[in-house]
């Protein structure tokens, strides 16, 4: 059986995320690696918000657990007032499957199914999902789509997952390097589907990368270092993803 | 990956040590018999003649190749054992009074030699009593040519000749039921009257000696003192039951030990390979350190070698530790006096190559191709597999099918050699439960036809020699008596061109009720007088089919050699029979209206007062139950090399166990990616291991018919196999059979599902960030 993920009444309505002295340590004793050490952290919905840091520095470690994918050592992570720190396994694959759009460095599309039916794996399971042909068109697939991913170029197919992604209609977006397998050009296209996924759903995006070029894109850059976040910067001069280079 | 190996090396282990203990004991068991024959000098020819001359020895000493000749008297003898209700048959046979026998020696176990001077004096069978609990001491009386005498046994003794010993007209040999005695050469000549003669010959041939020149050459020496057909070792009741039961296990060691080495090596061939392919961008870095192809190789080579040579010395040690305790208890089985354990290196070379070259195959040809790629090349992740030639061979399905199910079925066409072995393999864990579970109910079917359908008596009664059909309305004028019907038994020599047997014919009334021979339906075959029946493994053994001539030369009364078309072949399933219609019988014997025992249907109520009527009649020579003999051929058949099955059982079992577990565990590894994936993109658990339980499903599924029509096949392999010169096993293919060995695999496949999904469940689905394939 599974739990129903109860959204509750939200105390602010526009936080979509909030960590307090998030911690994540791997390991014990003096091989132990502390990941995170008690991050907080407040991510309106609706925002655009670039994670950058070096390798190591923790960034993923975060996206990890408020993306229901890892669990917290110690602190908490709320996700609209809803403690996902508490929750159980069950609850987490709930929390990710109506909420959670997962974007990655290796696209990770199965490649037994065309890119069409990489997108229908996820509407077929979830709760209000677009039409797969749609999510397609919104990254600008319109012909290619019964092809497998072995027929398709990496851009292509990073195109793919973000419709993936962004077909159930997620609350966020999570992307983890995801220009990082691709060159500049395809790169700039990939960010602005994700723009556009952002002004015209509405959607939360969370960008972990360590191109600092990507910066450009968000309404606010937080950096990390040393498993904790350094300093927060809004962007006043949000950068059309055709401007951006690296 | 460490589970794994140890599961590989497991089935490897289990491969070997077959192998290894089933050529350690065949090997051990033909040594020991070897060696037992040798040493107590068993002849390899025996002469039995109504009553030669000594000096006739002589002459058969000249014969060419001839290297050793006793003559010796050897007698049919009854034995009154108190508390037994019928007197128990045995031999007598003669020792010499000064010497050691010169052929044919016993071994002592207990007591000392015979004394000559004293003509009461004895020595038994030990395993005869053992049974009865007798000592040397002991007194027994026992009725040998019509005069029943006291005797005191002075040693118990045991001998190659009589290690399979059954009364005459029974088949199974029982331990209490037949008895060899050995009196001193002077005291049973003359109770048979054989002062200065003798009634058989031992005789032992030199090493290249033509065997059959110097069997003629006996017979025409001792034809004129009423020979009665001198045959080899290989006709003697006692070796050809020994030699037998050796050749079943034989047979099983050769036909079954490869199979589950051949099972084994597919599955580390598939694994080691596996192996390798993961390690793909580690083989790339470390080139870009400057390793060479050869050390790189060596590096994968030392794993694999480490994992196969570790399997096969497990399973060599244990095969030779379990072909050793499996000998000793043969030992037993076999009444050898010791062992000569003797294991067959080739056994070992076999299998380190086996697991050695399949292991390395698995590796190298992988290797291989990765080697041949740039370091740079290499580092890279393969590009996503391309699923685009099987998306269109599956279109069709796609109507049915959601993406899930989509992925399993695209991904068994996409990989399809490799799902074909993997089917394959699983059908061979199937073929065995099949042939192990139809061996199994093919040694059931064999008693249950023999003592159900075929002989449908309570007892045998058998008479000192062929006496008129009146003794027959005697025993039917016996109170509790319901049905008796007559029959004779002739013992004669069977030949067909060079392929001999040397048996008995049974005569039976045209259309017997309580014991008949059937065709395959189990309906009585009416006896028709112009022909022989003929059992089907005789017919086998013989080489000869309905319709063709047979000849039979009687070994009793006037000798005659009769020419007799087969007219049908019965399906028996113990003994090597041969049906005639008794009329006909005795009038190509021109001895009318004989018979040498009957058959009968008692009130079982009754039976202690039948026994006493029957015990008082002078012609009576031995009763044999029913149930006495079917017991003892269930014995037989737990004891003895049909024993093997339950072993067989286990291992068939353990494979299948084996292959159906190590094929998910790989689709899991080769899988662990997309099923973190799936669980990234919201799957539950058990969502995302349907992906791969699916497929282990759709795997058996697959599996089970191929597996049930491999199974039927080598169902007759391994049936073959087991069934020896005194049962045969059928291939008894019944819906259970094939039930029982698919809720076997579907059950290997529940635990090995069940297995998998604990590790789907603590599948850490950020692995799918991290790592690519």
């Amino acid at each position: 059986m599974q739990e129903e993920f109860e959204i509750n009444s939200m105390e602010n309505e526009n936080l979509a995320f909030k960590t307090v002295g998030l911690t994540k340590v791997y390991g014990e004793g003096v091989a132990a690696v502390h990941a995170l050490r008690g991050v907080d952290l407040e991510i309106k919905s609706g925002e655009i918000v670039v994670l950058l840091g070096p390798s190591g520095s923790g960034k993923s470690t975060l996206l990890n657990i408020i993306g229901g994918l890892d669990q917290a050592t110690d602190g908490v992570a709320y996700f609209q007032n809803q403690e996902l720190t508490k929750m159980g396994d069950s609850q987490l694959t709930r929390y990710r499957r109506d909420h959670v759009g997962f974007v990655f460095q290796f696209y990770n599309l199965m490649p037994s199914l065309t890119a069409f039916e990489n997108v229908e794996l996820v509407t077929e399971i979830a709760r209000k999902p677009m039409q797969p042909d749609d999510a397609l068109a919104l990254v600008g697939l319109h012909e290619r789509i019964h092809h497998f991913p072995a027929q398709l170029s990496g851009g292509e197919q990073q195109r793919v997952a973000i419709a993936r992604a962004i077909a159930k209609q997620p609350t966020v977006l999570f992307c983890d390097e995801p220009t990082g397998a691709l060159d500049s050009a395809t790169g700039r296209s990939v960010l602005k589907v994700l723009k556009d996924v952002n002004e015209r759903l509405q959607t939360t995006v969370l960008i972990v990368t360590h191109a600092a070029a990507t910066a450009g894109l968000a309404d606010r850059v937080i950096h990390f270092a040393d498993g904790n976040v350094r300093k927060v910067l809004v962007n006043d001069h949000k950068m059309d993803p055709e401007e951006i280079t690296w | 990956m460490k589970g794994q190996a140890v599961a590989i090396g497991l089935v490897i282990a289990v491969g070997v040590l077959l192998l290894v203990m089933m050529t350690g004991l065949v090997n051990s068991l033909d040594e020991t018999r070897r060696a037992y024959y040798e040493r107590y000098r068993l002849a390899d020819i025996f002469a039995p003649v109504k009553r030669a001359p000594d000096h006739l020895l002589e002459d058969i000493a000249r014969v060419p190749g001839v290297s050793g000749i006793e003559g010796r008297v050897t007698g049919a003898a009854l034995i009154d054992i108190p508390g037994q209700n019928l007197p128990l048959q045995a031999k007598a046979i003669s020792l010499p009074d000064f010497h050691k026998s010169r052929l044919n020696d016993i071994l002592f176990t207990k007591g000392r030699r015979l004394n000559a001077d004293h003509a009461n004096e004895i020595l038994l069978l030990n395993s005869f009593a053992s049974a009865h609990g007798l000592q040397p001491g002991d007194r027994l009386s026992a009725t040998i040519n019509g005069i029943r005498r006291d005797f005191r046994i002075v040693g118990l003794a045991q001998s190659p000749e009589f290690l399979y010993t059954t009364a005459p007209g029974e088949l199974i040999s029982e331990d209490g039921r037949f008895a060899v005695i050995w009196m001193s050469q002077s005291a049973l000549a003359a109770v048979y009257d054989m002062d200065g003669a003798f009634n058989e010959a031992l005789i032992s041939i030199g090493r290249n000696a033509n065997m059959a020149e110097i069997l003629d050459a006996v017979d025409r020496i001792l034809g004129p003192s009423g020979g009665l057909g001198s045959y080899s070792l290989d006709n003697q009741t006692s070796n050809r039951f020994i030699v037998d039961e050796i050749d079943g296990l034989r047979a099983t060691s050769i036909g079954v030990p490869p199979i589950f080495l051949g099972v084994a090596a597919f599955l580390l061939y598939i694994v080691v390979s596996r192996m390798v392919q993961a390690d793909r961008e580690q083989i790339g870095l470390i080139k870009a350190f400057g390793y060479s192809n050869t050390e790189i190789s060596a590096h994968y080579l030392k794993f694999v070698l480490i994992i196969a040579i570790a399997g096969a010395t497990v399973g060599c040690l244990f095969g030779i530790g379990a072909g050793r305790t499996l000998a000793v208890y043969y030992l037993d089985f076999f009444k050898f006096p010791f062992l000569i354990f003797r294991l067959d290196p080739g056994s070992f070379v076999i299998s380190f190559a086996v697991s050695v070259l399949s292991a390395s195959a698995g590796g190298i040809l992988v290797l291989k191709g990765i080697l041949e790629l740039t370091p740079a090349t290499a580092m890279r992740p393969p590009a996503p597999a391309d699923y685009s030639r099987t998306g269109r061979f599956a279109v069709a399905l796609n109507m049915f099918l959601d993406q899930l199910s989509r992925m399993v079925v695209r991904r068994m066409f996409y990989q399809s050699g490799r799902t074909a072995g993997a089917v394959l393999g699983i059908a061979g864990g199937m073929a065995l439960s099949v042939s192990i579970i139809t061996i199994m109910s093919g040694f059931d079917r064999t008693i249950e036809l023999s003592f159900s359908v075929v002989d449908r008596s309570d007892l045998l009664v058998s008479f000192f020699e062929a006496v008129s059909d009146k003794t027959i309305f005697e025993l039917q004028s016996i109170d509790g008596v319901i049905h008796v019907e007559p029959v004779r038994f002739v013992p004669a020599v069977l030949k067909n061109g060079v392929n001999t047997y040397r048996g008995a014919i049974n005569g039976l009334i045209e259309k017997p009720v309580l014991n008949r021979p059937v065709d395959g339906s189990g309906k009585t075959i009416t006896l028709n007088p112009h022909g022989i029946i003929l059992g089907s493994s005789l017919a086998g053994i013989l080489d000869i089919k309905s319709g063709e001539l047979l000849e039979v030369e009687v070994l009793e009364g006037r000798r005659p050699t009769l020419l007799v078309p087969v007219v049908a072949v019965a399906d028996t399933l113990i003994g090597s029979l041969a049906f005639m219609e008794i009329d006909a019988l005795n009038r190509a014997l021109k001895e009318p209206n004989r018979v040498s025992g009957a058959y009968m249907r008692i009130d079982l109520n009754k039976s202690d007062s039948i026994y006493e009527e029957l015990k008082n009649m002078p012609t009576v020579a031995g009763v044999n139950l029913k149930s006495n003999a079917r017991s003892a051929l269930q014995k037989q058949m737990d004891t003895g090399a049909g024993a093997v099955r339950y072993i067989m059982a286990i291992i068939a079992a353990i494979i299948t166990f084996g292959i159906v577990y190590n094929s998910a565990r790989i689709a899991y590894a080769e899988r662990s990616r997309d099923l973190a994936s799936l669980r990234v993109l919201g799957f539950t658990r058990n969502e995302a291991a349907f992906v791969l339980l699916g497929e282990l499903g759709i795997l058996t599924i697959l599996a089970l018919p191929i597996g049930a029509i491999l199974g039927y096949y080598l169902s007759f392999g391994i049936s073959s196999g087991f069934s020896t010169d005194l049962y045969q096993i059928p291939a008894v293919f019944t819906p259970e059979s094939y039930g029982a060995a698919a809720v076997a695999v579907i059950a290997a496949s529940v635990v090995s599902g069940w297995l998998v999904k604990r590790d789907i469940n603590r599948l850490d689905p950020v692995l799918a960030l991290k790592t690519r394939e």
